[in-house]
């Protein structure tokens, strides 16, 4: 019982972490499609308004995904880290030049070291993705043995594996797109909105492709797991088709009709977070498919459960509100760039 | 164990792995320092200004902000590194030990949250959140520093001294979480860490100020951007040594062997000697200066005190290198003893003259405060590291057993050095840019990415010369 709620809690914290963390790197790769120094401005403008006071905020989830995962299921997480260490590690390479850079380019004045700094966040924010991805994927295909003591290439360059990679970086490119088209509406600018609206539909539908792609992988690679997946997951399949159906439908008549869409940040992020239960569902109660580890015998003991149960409590009391207030005074555009406030009148206080 | 999972075979990558380890440590732990301590010293000067309407510590407060908004970022990034790290590699340590560490592990997330969040609001809020409003945004970042500080070091606490579970084999069957958490070690070594952090907080921020006026800038911007580093600074720093000597004691009846390590005690006796420095090769010291019956005294405050040695563990479960304890263990101590005496010759001048000292010697020690304070840091991280080995958790678990067995280590060993470098090189390069933009009395940023040249509206800053300027 504690370890399938400490499994929920899991995947509802994989959920966040995707849902606002994978909306930043999605606007990475905007940025890295935007084009040219002065074509790019306005969109990589907006892009770096609206990541900037978030994403530390937003990239703490994985950490704390982290510590669930290897305090509530040690044993899955031991092999996971065993098996995938290599994809793990350039995730991890792509999170550290991203991050870095981003916070460096704010900083740098000359045009040359601001595109060397933001050609380091664009690139990682596609590379982490995908890395995390096809561990995801080699999961899902049942890949992770349950006592792996070497790492295996095989595990992470299946076909699932690699079409999940892909999936991630377009469903995080989809997120992304959805978000800046309702920024863009708040702030009235038309055209920009259907700039996003435009890239946000392309990315839903290749993320509808790549997800249907994966699955008919999985109908070979893992054939339990699809067929759960086609079975008592369904109504979460179906839900997550119809989320991206309503939102490229809401894109679309915003941009013929030139309306400022409502609702849709909300809707494609719950079309998102039902692939994500979908594919929890599908496992249940299993953790490493394939194997016989579950949530009940990962090896962490009764109290260690019930303490990530209160933690994550505590957490929604408190961490809850706090993301609240912030999302809201960004939301209502209260946060600008550090330390630069109206300054005092310079000369002043100095002898 | 499946697969003899466990098996007490030699992990090739312990090596490169322990290398690894001790690198990205070493270097998040100095964001981690300024993370922890320099929101006080921001929120501090920040106090002043609106209190006292003094627009040079707000002046400070606001530029402070702005390096922090770069430190964070990278103590983010680097702190991310070793939450992967303890699973990429240690597997073994995770495996076993993880569901016992993660309460404070996750105890230590809540923090981030709250830091991070409040970060957000209070490094971005600085435009148009009101004065007092912006300032209690800060409050919380300053506290889940301190609270986050104790739950990571109650993980390395536990490490020393594992207590508050229950294993048959290599599976935990219970755990209770507090005793975990306050493990016997935490008593001591939770205050000396946050101690530390604002020491190297405090002594960094008063360093680059000390650098500035001994290049003649020797304005009230200047003086005062020291001072809200120094003062703290140095106030606390005889409270660490009061805390590291306690450590110490309890390390000689804790921990013996990592003790005998670091005072080469290499034969359980009394009236053992303490050797200032030196250099110990095969049974003899080279070097060095030898304190008749000083360790026993420090030890149980009598010369006849009897002192645990290494002889006590066989030699495969000594630490390697007592020599590189020992001398880590020195430095911290000296560069401890002397940043009190540079804190004791501020106070004498106060007292006398109501001014810092003027002496030249005075700013150049004040200078490098900091570098030493943060030497002083790494030290004791190496003592308590190294003297810990061979074991990973203390009498438990050792290193290689915890360590991964997967080839490859020295690769990201190298790529983990190369990237840190530049890192490293990139956050300085960006803060001394920072710096002079200042004194320029430049505003600070392009306000759009790749934007071409940005004509600053003067009204942000750009109007006469900046407080700062030479
Ligand atoms: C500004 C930094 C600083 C200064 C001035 C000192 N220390 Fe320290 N010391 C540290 C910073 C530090 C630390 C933060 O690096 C460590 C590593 C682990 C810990 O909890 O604190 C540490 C560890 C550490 C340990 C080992 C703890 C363990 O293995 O668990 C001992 C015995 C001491 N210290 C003792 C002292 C003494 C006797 C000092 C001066 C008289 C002293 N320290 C000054
Ligand atoms: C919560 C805090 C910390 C934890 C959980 C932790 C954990 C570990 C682990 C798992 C290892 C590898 C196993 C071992 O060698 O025992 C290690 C090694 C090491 N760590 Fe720490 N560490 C912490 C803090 C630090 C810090 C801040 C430093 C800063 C310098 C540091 C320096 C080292 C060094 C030098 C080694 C290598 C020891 C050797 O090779 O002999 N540690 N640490
Ligand atoms: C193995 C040991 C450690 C791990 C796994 C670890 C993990 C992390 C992680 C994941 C973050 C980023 C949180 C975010 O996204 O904002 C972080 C930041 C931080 N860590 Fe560590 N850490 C370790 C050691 C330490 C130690 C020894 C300290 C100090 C006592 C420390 C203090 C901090 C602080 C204050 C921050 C906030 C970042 C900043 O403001 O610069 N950490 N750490």
């Amino acid at each position: 019982m504690a370890a399938d709620t400490v499994g929920a809690i899991l995947l509802a914290a994989v959920t966040l972490y995707a849902v606002l963390g994978g909306a930043d790197f999605g606007g990475g790769l905007w940025d890295l499609l935007a084009g040219t120094t002065a074509g790019g401005r306005e969109p990589r403008a907006l892009i770096d308004e609206t990541i900037t006071p978030v994403w530390e905020a937003n990239h703490v989830w994985l950490v704390f995904d982290l510590v669930i995962f290897w305090t509530a299921f040690p044993h899955a997480f031991a092999a996971v880290m065993t098996t995938a260490a290599l994809p793990l590690w350039l995730a991890l390479a792509g999170i550290v030049v991203r991050g870095a850079g981003f916070a460096f380019r704010k900083e740098l004045t000359t045009l040359a070291a601001q595109r060397l700094a933001g050609a380091a966040f664009a690139f990682s924010s596609l590379l982490t993705p995908f890395f995390m991805g096809t561990v995801v994927g080699a999961i899902a295909a049942g890949a992770i043995p349950a006592d792996s003591d070497r790492a295996s290439t095989a595990a992470w360059t299946s076909a699932t594996a690699i079409l999940t990679g892909l999936l991630f970086v377009a469903a995080c490119a989809y997120l992304a797109a959805v978000y800046l088209t309702s920024e863009a509406s708040r702030r009235g600018n038309g055209p920009l909105r259907a700039y996003f609206a435009r890239r946000a539909i392309a990315a839903g539908v290749v993320a509808g492709a790549l997800s249907l792609a994966a699955l008919a992988t999985l109908h070979d690679a893992s054939r339990l797991f699809y067929d759960r997946l086609t079975g008592r997951a369904v109504p979460l399949v179906i839900a997550a088709g119809a989320c991206g159906l309503l939102v490229v439908a809401l894109l679309a008549a915003a941009l013929l009709r030139g309306r400022r869409p409502r609702g849709l940040r909300l809707v494609a992020a719950a079309g998102v977070a039902a692939v994500i239960w979908g594919w929890g569902v599908a496992q249940y109660p299993v953790l490493l498919p394939g194997t016989g580890v579950t949530l009940s015998n990962a090896g962490a003991p009764h109290q260690t459960l019930v303490a990530v149960i209160v933690i994550f409590i505590i957490a929604a009391l408190v961490i809850g509100p706090s993301f609240a207030l912030l999302y809201r005074l960004q939301g209502r555009r209260l946060l600008g760039e550090a330390g630069q406030g109206q300054w005092p009148a310079a000369g002043q206080g100095e002898e | 164990m499946p697969g003899g999972y466990l098996a007490a075979t030699t992990a090739a990558a312990v090596v490169p792995a322990r290398a690894q380890m001790a690198t990205t440590l070493g270097f998040h732990i100095i964001l981690a320092c300024l993370g922890i301590a320099l929101p006080t010293i921001v929120l501090l000067a920040e106090g002043i200004g609106l209190r006292r309407k003094d627009e040079t510590a707000l002046l400070l407060a606001r530029r402070w902000s702005q390096a922090m908004a770069v430190l964070v970022a990278v103590g983010a990034v680097t702190g991310t590194v070793l939450s992967f790290e303890l699973g990429l590699l240690w597997p073994g340590l995770m495996r076993q030990y993880g569901p016992v560490l993660g309460f404070p592990f996750g105890v230590e997330g809540l923090f981030f949250f709250l830091e991070a969040i409040f970060a957000g609001i209070y490094l971005w809020g600085w435009r148009r959140l009101p004065g007092w409003a912006h300032f209690w945004s800060g409050v919380p970042i300053a506290a889940s520093g301190i609270l986050g500080a104790m739950a990571v070091i109650a993980v390395n606490s536990w490490m020393n001294q594992p207590g508050g579970f229950t294993q048959s084999g290599t599976t935990i069957t219970s755990v209770s979480p507090w005793a975990v958490f306050f493990s016997r070690a935490a008593a001591y070594e939770m205050p000396h860490m946050i101690l530390a952090a604002y020491m190297v907080a405090g002594f960094t921020v008063a360093g680059v100020y000390a650098a500035g006026i001994l290049r003649g800038r020797r304005d009230r911007y200047h003086y005062a951007g020291f001072s809200l580093g120094f003062v703290p600074a140095a106030i606390l720093t005889p409270v660490q040594l009061v805390v590291g000597d306690t450590a110490a004691r309890s390390i000689a009846a804790d921990q013996p062997v990592k003790f005998a390590s670091m005072e080469y005690v290499s034969a359980t006796s009394r009236q053992v000697p303490e050797w200032l420095a030196g250099v110990y090769v095969n049974g003899k010291v080279y070097g060095g200066i030898k304190v008749p019956d000083l360790d026993s005294l420090l030890v149980g405050f009598g010369p006849g005190t009897k002192v645990t040695g290494w002889d006590i563990a066989p030699p495969a479960q000594r630490p390697p290198a007592a020599w590189l304890i020992h001398l880590c263990f020195d430095a911290m101590v000296g560069l401890g003893s002397l940043l009190l005496l540079l804190g004791l010759w501020a106070l004498w001048a106060w007292w006398r003259q109501r001014r810092l000292p003027a002496p030249r010697l005075f700013w150049l020690c004040g200078a490098v405060s900091g570098l030493a304070a943060i030497a002083a840091m790494e030290c004791g991280w190496v003592v308590t590291e190294v003297g810990r080995q061979p074991w990973v958790v203390y009498g438990l678990l050792t290193t290689s057993a915890a360590a991964t067995r997967n080839g490859g280590v020295v690769a990201t060993l190298t790529l983990v050095i190369i990237m840190y470098l530049v890192l490293g090189a990139a956050t300085i390069a960006i803060l001394l840019m920072l710096s002079r933009r200042w004194r320029r009395g430049e505003s600070s940023e392009a306000a759009v990415p790749y934007g071409p040249p940005v004509d600053e509206p003067p009204a942000a800053g750009a109007a006469g010369p900046g407080p700062g300027r030479p």
